[in-house]
């Protein structure tokens, strides 16, 4: 039972920010998956999603495609400034999504 | 590599509503090879008198609980009431067989251009011409018994070939042709989809576990009995379904857009072989 003051310190100290990520990649699937919401499984093979479809590439190893989150974000605010002839929504654009609800997917996405 | 097929299809798509919707006009007859050509080099291991069977002449285990549903066919009874239909006279001891002298086996004559009133005069559309030229009231277009006797007339028709034509000497038909053409084309909705986007782009790819069905056969068979609906429906109902799911708002059913869609869609399947009614998931 001896541990380093500083460590745990600093372990409370990063307690709530990881529990802020965690509940935000948690609230950022709910909406991915949710087929009111972001719907991504619609297209996208997400691992841990059911009857998913096939006309988007698979959403792995994400944060090593997009090492900017930001840009992350603006493909799933409006795939079609990248290409025209996308078939995946304007999300933000179109308003299906919010900003906030779009930046805790983005949280999800990267986490995948 | 799949991800490079798919590529290659995913942009040979691109390439044709690139192409049929090109600055340069093409004629109807060139969008109609194109749209073959595209259809068939997409689904090489189609026979070609299957597409008019949408989704099953690409999918084997939808096929399988299809010919299943076949060989006890939903819409039998609703073929069987249409007939009832035909043979009872209007009020006015008048009956179908005065507006169709030809008899019920006139599916392949639509849809057509009319030249006299300056319109695309759909099968649902002369059956009420039919009816209110003899004091009936019109039927609802996309539910109820307008199915019945649009199920008879497509039993009859069976076998028959589509051949709609676009009169030459009258540029308002090749218009109506190229609004419907545009409409197909036109990304809608709040989730931004054109028809040609789930069904040219993406025909073959799964939408959840939807098959996208080649558009090739699209306009064969309707009306269609859908287990969702639970009964058979029109056309122009499948077409409103396609646009709410895209958040769009439906258009009217017999309306000027959705007879132009018809238009242009059913001459791309000519040629294709009349096989209405139908049963779809
Ligand atoms: C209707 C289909 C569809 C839906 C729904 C959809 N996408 Fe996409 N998405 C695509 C397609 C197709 C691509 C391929 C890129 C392109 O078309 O430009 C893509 C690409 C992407 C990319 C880029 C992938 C890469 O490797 O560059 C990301 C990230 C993405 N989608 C995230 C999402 C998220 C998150 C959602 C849900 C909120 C979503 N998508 C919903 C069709 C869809
Ligand atoms: C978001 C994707 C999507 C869009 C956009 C869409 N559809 Fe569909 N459509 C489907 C799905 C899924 C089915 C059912 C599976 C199948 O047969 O392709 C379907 C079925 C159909 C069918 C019936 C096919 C058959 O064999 O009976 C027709 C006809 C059709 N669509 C026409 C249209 C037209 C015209 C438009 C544009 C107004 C359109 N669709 C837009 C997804 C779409």
């Amino acid at each position: 039972m001896k541990r380093p003051l500083a460590a745990l310190l600093l372990a409370l100290a990063a307690a709530p920010t990881t529990a802020t990520a965690a509940s935000a990649i948690e609230e950022g699937k709910k909406l991915a998956f949710s087929v009111t919401k972001g719907n991504c499984l619609a297209c996208h093979m997400i691992i841990g999603g059911e009857a998913f479809g096939n006309l988007a590439p698979p959403l792995i190893a994400m944060s090593q495609r997009y090492p900017d989150k930001k840009q992350l974000h603006k493909q799933i605010y409006d795939a079609t400034v990248a290409n025209p002839e996308t078939t995946m929504p304007p999300f933000g654009r179109h308003k299906i999504l919010s900003d906030a609800e779009i930046g805790k997917i983005v949280e999800y996405v990267w986490s995948l | 590599m799949p991800i490079l097929n798919k590529m290659i299809t995913t942009l040979s798509g691109v390439m044709l509503a690139t192409a049929l919707t090109a600055v340069e006009a093409t004629t109807p007859e060139e969008d109609r090879e194109q749209f073959v050509r595209y259809n068939t080099e997409r689904f090489p291991n189609v026979p070609a008198e299957e597409f008019v069977n949408g989704a099953y002449a690409i999918d084997p285990i939808g096929r399988e609980n299809w010919e299943a549903i076949e060989e006890f066919p939903p819409y039998e009874p609703f073929i069987e009431d249409g007939e009832a239909m035909w043979n009872t006279p209007f009020a006015n001891g008048k009956g179908y067989s005065d507006c169709f002298p030809k008899g019920p086996a006139i599916a392949a004559d639509y849809p057509r251009w009319d030249r006299e009133k300056g319109m695309v005069v759909t099968l649902p559309l002369a059956v009420n011409q039919c009816r209110q030229a003899h004091g009936e009231k019109p039927l609802k277009y996309k539910k109820g018994s307008i199915n019945n006797i649009l199920s008879y007339i497509a039993y009859e028709s069976r076998g028959e070939v589509t051949r709609v034509e676009i009169p030459a000497d009258d540029p308002r038909a090749l218009a109506a042709y190229e609004a419907g053409k545009k409409f197909y084309f036109t990304r809608r909705g709040q989730l931004n989809f054109s028809c040609a986007n789930c069904h040219l782009q993406n025909s073959g790819n799964q939408v959840r576990s939807e098959i996208l069905s080649p558009p090739l056969g699209h306009t064969t068979h309707w009306p269609v009995y859908r287990a969702k609906w639970g009964t058979v429906g029109t056309l122009h109902r499948r077409f409103s379904g396609c646009n709410e799911n895209i958040r769009a708002k439906a258009l009217k059913a017999q309306g000027e857009q959705y007879r132009n869609l018809e238009y242009f869609l059913t001459y791309l399947n000519n040629g294709q072989v009349l096989n209405g009614p139908g049963a779809r998931k």
